[in-house]
């Protein structure tokens, strides 16, 4: 501050200073201001860069730089045989691996004319499920950890480690199973695997609730979560913004009820959870929901597990009839999809991937505009997107 | 397999309604009893029978028509998922059209795709770097005019349905109608396939690189595009077909050729 502006003697002390400080902003020209969050910043959960522009405290514009990751997985489909490709899309979205394999699967045993025996079929679905409880376990630790809480982060890693400890068991892989073969399952289930499942979904339950308690129930929580980073649910919709970020919204669309049948959740009886608000504590809490209702669609299917092969019978080499297909399913992190192309060889034509994360983040522009930066971050959690499943 | 057999479940299941799945999940290949390389060759003459057209999608090709008129060209069914080729002219307003007619308000994805067959490394009988593909230019569902097109794909959440919509690309001057003013969400996906194929999009708001650095050169998903990987060591999948032992039947087509490659390696 100059001497020289100093207004004369006779002005209100309390003004005074009011006038000095309108006078430096005056002075300063308070442009707007370009922060750059990452590539590697700790609340993008990898390498995504956000480009805001500020005035103060509040997002002018945002403009989300992806692609650091990029591994051209479309480009690298077409020079590999289909059993190949499935090391590849379990890398999308890693983690819940187990879920992007089966809509590849599917799609090619599709075109093949192939069909896994029901107790492949209920067995993917429950794997399914559980890496949708891993995933979504992670995202209740992970959010309160966004908001200042780092005690529901152990909480969250504790109770997943339960999970991934089954999904080891089963398939040989905590993070990258690589378990679905073209017309059913490479092993069946381990002895003693049910009943260890179903104490393991007890304590999901309990471990929900306790995140229902501690993060959900909590004042600075909510005070930091509702109201903020609203999606209109047809706004959502236009971006493609699927899954549990699309319901938060209000959207009643759930692809394992809505969609093409598969797997065995036509036979499966479950809630498809919604919330009116499309904020970022309504993302939470239906994610919190699900979780719940995947815990006990898992405890369902065990109940009604089928006995009998898991494997159809496949030629051993796997060649594709020419076609094309779509195949969606309802991932943890929002619809995933494969459009597979193919010319009768043993490797596809192409295959175009549709990840969820690249979708619900390409409304960051608009839903960031006019929110502030501190939100800016709880917003990003609550939309959870992997970065393999954004790049691909 | 009998193909006509398969042809028949298969529509069955396409004309079965959304909201039960057949019954008795019997798997297809049940009756293929024969060894792995009868199979095979079984495989190789077969396509995917045309399927007919279920109920709902009769129904949202019939809106398709009458409000596009001569622009729907072509349409077809696969597994249960309508394919329909427009004019390339009329791509917004069939975006307008699946919008406010079909109510699909949901962007699932815009894609392209490139129909020609990839070079084969070192000319014709020359070593693959890649599963092999036919020489010849075929195309998919719904047919097209020529090497590149662009596809989407929408759905409604209200109804359920969905519609994948195709158009044309003319390869000398690849240009379409963007779907922008549209659904917003189509922006990022058209930047991946104008950086992907080369495709521009007219009226988009900023056509720059999305995956890739801004200085790069090429459009990589074209099929003329080379992959340095694969230039540099050969497809290692190879080893992968290379029969067992004990095997009869040596497989044939590229399986032949493995053999001795696969020796090699070994």
């Amino acid at each position: 501050m100059t001497t020289t502006n100093r207004p004369p003697m006779e002005v209100d002390p309390r003004i005074y200073r009011h006038l000095a400080d309108a006078q430096v902003n005056v002075e300063l020209d308070t442009g707007d201001m370009i922060l750059n969050l990452g590539p590697q910043h700790p609340a993008t959960h990898g390498t995504l860069r956000l480009v805001v522009r500020l005035d103060g405290e509040r997002v002018v514009a945002a403009d989300p730089v992806i692609g650091y990751m990029h591994r051209g997985y479309e480009k690298l489909t077409e020079v590999r045989s289909y059993p190949q490709i499935t090391t590849l899309i379990n890398r999308i979205d890693w983690l819940s691996s187990f879920a992007n394999e089966v809509p590849f699967i599917h799609g090619a045993e599709q075109l093949m004319g192939v069909e896994a025996p029901p107790r492949a079929q209920y067995i993917r679905t429950i794997l399914t499920e559980l890496s949708r409880i891993a995933t979504f376990l992670l995202f209740l630790g992970e959010m309160g950890l966004q908001v200042g809480a780092l005690t529901p982060a152990f909480y969250g890693f504790r109770d997943r480690e339960h999970v991934l400890n089954l999904i080891e068991a089963a398939t040989g892989g905590r993070f990258h199973p690589n378990f679905n073969r073209i017309g059913g399952l490479k092993d069946d289930l381990p002895w003693g695997w049910v009943a260890e499942t179903r104490n393991t979904m007890k304590v999901v339950l309990d471990g929900c609730n306790d995140f229902d308690d501690l993060v959900a129930g909590n004042e600075i929580f909510e005070a930091r979560t509702k109201g903020i980073g609203i999606i209109p649910g047809d706004v959502g919709a236009g971006y493609g913004v699927s899954g549990s970020n699309l319901r938060a919204s209000g959207v009643d669309w759930d692809l394992r009820r809505d969609g093409k049948p598969y797997l065995a959740y036509p036979e499966l009886d479950f809630k498809v959870w919604t919330h009116p608000d499309g904020d970022s504590f309504s993302r939470y809490w239906v994610r919190l929901q699900e979780t719940r209702e995947a815990a006990r669609m898992v405890v369902q299917m065990l109940d009604q597990l089928p006995s009998g092969p898991i494997m159809a019978k496949v030629p051993r080499i796997i060649k594709v009839p020419a076609g094309e297909t779509w195949v969606e399913t309802e991932n943890p992190l929002g619809q995933m999809g494969y459009y597979v192309v193919s010319k009768g060889a043993i490797g596809p034509f192409r295959v175009k991937i549709r990840s969820a994360s690249f979708s619900n983040i390409s409304i960051l522009p608009w839903l960031l505009r006019g929110v502030y930066v501190p939100d800016v971050i709880t917003i990003l959690a609550s939309l959870y997107f992997i970065l393999g499943d954004i790049d691909r | 397999m009998e193909e006509a057999e398969r042809a028949v479940a298969e529509t069955d299941e396409a004309a079965a309604p959304r909201s039960e799945r057949p019954e008795g999940r019997q798997p297809a290949s049940s009756s293929e009893d024969g060894p792995a390389g009868e199979a095979s060759e079984a495989m190789e003459e077969e396509q995917v029978a045309p399927e007919a057209l279920s109920e709902t999608e009769q129904q949202i090709l019939d809106r398709l028509e009458q409000e596009l008129g001569d622009a729907v060209i072509e349409s077809a069914s696969i597994f249960g998922t309508l394919v329909v080729r427009v004019q390339p002219d009329a791509w917004r307003r069939a975006a307008e059209v699946s919008r406010d007619a079909l109510e699909c308000d949901y962007l699932s994805f815009v894609a392209g795709i490139d129909w020609q067959p990839a070079p084969r490394e070192g000319g014709e009988g020359g070593e693959s770097s890649a599963p092999v593909q036919p020489t010849e230019m075929t195309f998919g569902a719904a047919g097209s005019a020529g090497r590149f097109q662009v596809f989407a794909y929408v759905q409604s959440t209200s109804r359920n349905w969905g519609v994948t919509l195709k158009t044309d690309v003319d390869e000398a001057a690849p240009l379409v109608q963007s779907w922008v003013p549209v659904y917003p969400g189509a922006d990022w996906h058209e930047r991946e396939c104008w950086e992907m194929f080369g495709v521009s999009f007219g009226g988009h708001p900023s056509l720059r690189h999305i995956y890739l650095p801004s200085e790069f050169e090429g459009h990589p998903l074209r099929k003329d595009f080379p992959l340095l990987a694969r230039e540099v060591k050969p497809w290692p999948g190879l080893v992968d077909v290379e029969p067992m032992p004990g095997d009869d039947t040596p497989a044939e087509g590229e399986g032949a050729g493995t053999e001795a490659e696969g020796g090699e390696e070994a």
